[in-house]
């Protein structure tokens, strides 16, 4: 790492030193990113989804459709706003802005970037980090299941209801996977903050293969790759994507907790889940995949980790992640909800934790000798290695024939046929072949068609 | 530092962390008061998420903000959730009534309750009069998260573990205490269903529908199986067998 490199790092003593209206500048780029993220995800998921099930989705407002979520986002306006009857009506229009509130609030301490100069001021491209700025996010993620939750209360109807409970409980089980796979994150980086595990992930280990010297990336997606996978199956469960859509589960629950909601408030909730799927893009890039830092074959071009370009970089993350959103989308079903519960606290969960032990062990000897650490890691894993070999299996019952099963069958049990039964030929086959012509076959070059 | 550890760390009270307890203090108390006077459940819980989200932004104005954080993911995330969860099922139209079981209650409780508060905070006011906040520097030298993870892992970490097995007692205890465990022969799994079904005794095919064969159309006409006989199994068990006498199956003389 060059020092030119490492000045490029915002530091936390970096924030707060901005004048008004940078940061008013700042906090207006990321909810307009939000705010494009979501016109842009829309049109990006039908096209997707569309090119998956080989038809061409929106084509005809602007070019490509582009536009086609804007038109669709102009006419949700003027719709009539429906107030259902047995609403609660103060909370039945709080629930749609907290959604929304708490999905844009999780963008302000994501780096877009590093150190930039905006007007002469020296400055991070990002909103605000401050030493907890993970924590903040998962606060912000858990603050916005009261959205849907109140939602589905508030609208005063069966379908809604099941929506919001099923979101409650969905949230929590996920939110604890999340929690601690974040949890081997914060062990490897040190730090909470989020341009700190930027910076963390910056230096990985140089290999040197014929004599150039590659550097491996530091992502935490590939040193920590349960976490990684752990981590993106909880982000999908947390903002309520396809294959663990049950809180809008259309075939069962009409459109779970939005189903009495139109209008704007509808839009909102629209709006919630988009810029929460790409938030939750944004931090699993920062988190995992090395936030704004471009990947190793870019990196061989000196520039590529300063000035504006890193935003490129953390953009195409991003796009890519929510990619992998829609592809899930098209992919999986639906799951059951007590196969999404098994999966969280019951496969998730124990992985996890183990994982987590795992890794603090493999921290604990990092300093130790290399015999010590050949010991130490090959003791456990040789024990383990006999467990697995060595753990007694019942012997398998032998399978008792069918003629066996037939034979022990008790008197006055269902009559079966014969298990010899011989069917004879249809008579009507035999007739069906008398009356056809002939065929006229002549004899082919090759001698084994006849 | 953040700008948060700053604002605290100076000796005194900042304008910026003066301003936020201002606006925020007020809201945490009509919050405690709306928690108590509303009579709905769920409007209640949501006062009290209200008076939570105002704690956790003094914590985090106040040089702590990994517990602000805690106390936003943990009550208000977790716990009220939990308690919201429980208040959607008992019903949305279950609302607390008016009527005071104990005579004078209500007057007894705010007088009792504002003499309480006025005796805490004079207290307070009286023992803090005067003197100078020490030490969070000291406390916050190596950063907030730090150094929580110190005292917490060093220090304190008997009463910690302890703190923590607790409360997994009692999680387990009360699942042990919901659960229910089925053995496993009493586990029924599809193949055992079908063989249940053909097993000797029990009729495999469906059972005949009410009025099949009969001469009435009534659900409370039994079936008639293939050789004449009624069929007991195609009628509810809460209604009698009733079989149509003759007179009421001639014709009533309506049809001319």
């Amino acid at each position: 790492m060059s020092p030119i490199y490492l000045a490029q790092d915002p530091t936390l003593a970096d924030f707060g030193r901005d004048p008004w209206w940078l940061v008013l500048g700042k906090i207006v780029f990321a909810f307009a990113f939000g705010l494009l993220a979501t016109l842009l995800g829309v049109w990006f998921e039908r096209r997707v989804v569309g090119y998956m099930q080989v038809r061409p989705g929106p084509n005809q407002v602007g070019p490509f459709g582009l536009l086609q979520t804007l038109a669709d986002g102009l006419k949700m306006a003027f719709k009539e706003d429906i107030l259902p009857k047995a609403a609660d009506k103060v909370v039945y229009f709080f629930a749609p802005t907290i959604s929304v509130i708490c999905a844009v609030t999780a963008l302000s301490v994501v780096p877009f970037g590093p150190m930039v100069s905006i007007f002469g001021h020296h400055t991070p491209l990002q909103v605000t980090d401050v030493p907890v700025a993970v924590l903040l996010l998962l606060a912000c993620s858990s603050m916005g299941v009261y959205g849907i939750v109140l939602g589905g209360w508030a609208s005063g109807s069966t379908y809604p209801l099941l929506g919001g409970l099923r979101s409650s409980a969905q949230m929590i089980s996920y939110e604890v996977a999340m929690g601690l796979s974040i949890v081997a994150v914060f062990m490897t980086a040190g730090t909470m903050s989020t341009s700190g595990i930027v910076a963390a992930q910056g230096d990985g280990t140089q290999l040197t293969i014929f004599g150039q010297t590659i550097p491996a990336p530091g992502w935490y997606a590939i040193l920590l790759l349960p976490s990684f996978i752990i981590f993106f199956i909880a982000t999908v469960g947390e903002t309520n994507r396809a294959p663990f859509d049950l809180p809008e589960a259309e075939s069962e629950l009409v459109a779970g907790f939005m189903t009495e909601y139109s209008s704007l408030k509808f839009a909102l909730f629209m709006l919630s889940e988009y810029v929460a799927m790409v938030t939750m893009s944004a931090v699993t890039t920062t988190l995992f995949l090395g936030g704004w830092r471009a990947p190793w074959p870019i990196t061989i071009w000196e520039g590529a980790n300063s000035g504006w370009w890193p935003m490129l970089w953390f953009f195409g993350k991003v796009i890519a992640l929510v990619f992998v959103f829609v592809w899930l989308r098209g992919t999986l079903p639906r799951l059951r909800y007590d196969q999404f519960m098994r999966l969280g606290w019951k496969v998730l969960l124990p992985i996890n934790l183990v994982w987590i032990l795992v890794l603090s062990g493999l921290r604990s000897i990092e300093d130790w000798d290399t015999r010590g650490k050949v010991i130490a890691v090959g003791v456990p894993a040789g024990i383990l290695l006999i467990a697995t070999i060595f753990w007694p299996s019942r012997r398998p019952q032998p399978k008792p024939t069918t003629q066996e099963q037939v034979d022990n069958r008790p008197h006055g049990s269902f009559p079966l046929p014969p298990m010899d039964l011989q069917v004879p030929p249809s008579p009507r086959i035999t007739r069906v072949v008398a009356e056809r012509e002939p065929a006229n076959i002549v004899a082919g070059s090759d001698s084994r068609e006849v | 530092m953040t700008t948060s550890t700053v604002l605290a760390a100076a000796s005194g009270v900042s304008g910026g962390e003066e301003v936020t307890f201002w606006i925020l203090g007020p809201l945490a108390l009509i919050g405690a008061i709306g928690m108590v006077a509303a009579r709905n459940a769920v409007h209640s819980a949501l006062w009290l998420v209200l008076t939570m989200l105002c704690l956790g932004v003094f914590y985090v104005l106040q040089a702590g903000p990994f517990i602000g954080m805690v106390q936003i993911i943990v009550y208000t995330g977790a716990i009220m959730m939990l308690f919201l969860f429980v208040l959607m099922l008992v019903g949305r139209d279950s609302t607390d009534s008016l009527i005071e079981t104990l005579r004078g209650q209500r007057v007894a409780a705010i007088v009792l309750g504002l003499g309480f508060a006025g005796l805490v905070g004079g207290a307070l006011y009286r023992a803090l009069q005067g003197t100078t906040a020490v030490g969070l520097e000291q406390a916050n030298a190596e950063g907030n998260v730090q150094g929580i993870a110190r005292l917490l892992f060093t220090k304190y970490v008997f009463a910690f573990e302890l703190t923590s097995a607790l409360l997994i007692t009692a999680a387990v205890g009360a699942m042990v205490l919901a659960h229910i465990e089925r053995r496993k022969q009493d586990k029924v799994d599809q193949p055992s269903t079908m063989r249940a079904r053909f097993a000797p005794g029990n009729y495999p095919g469906p059972k005949p529908g009410p009025g099949v064969f009969a001469t009435s159309s009534s659900v409370a006409t039994p079936a008639r199986l293939p050789d004449g006989r009624l069929s007991e199994r195609s009628t509810p068990d809460i209604l009698p067998v009733r079989e149509l006498t003759a007179q009421e199956t001639t014709l009533k003389g309506t049809d001319q």
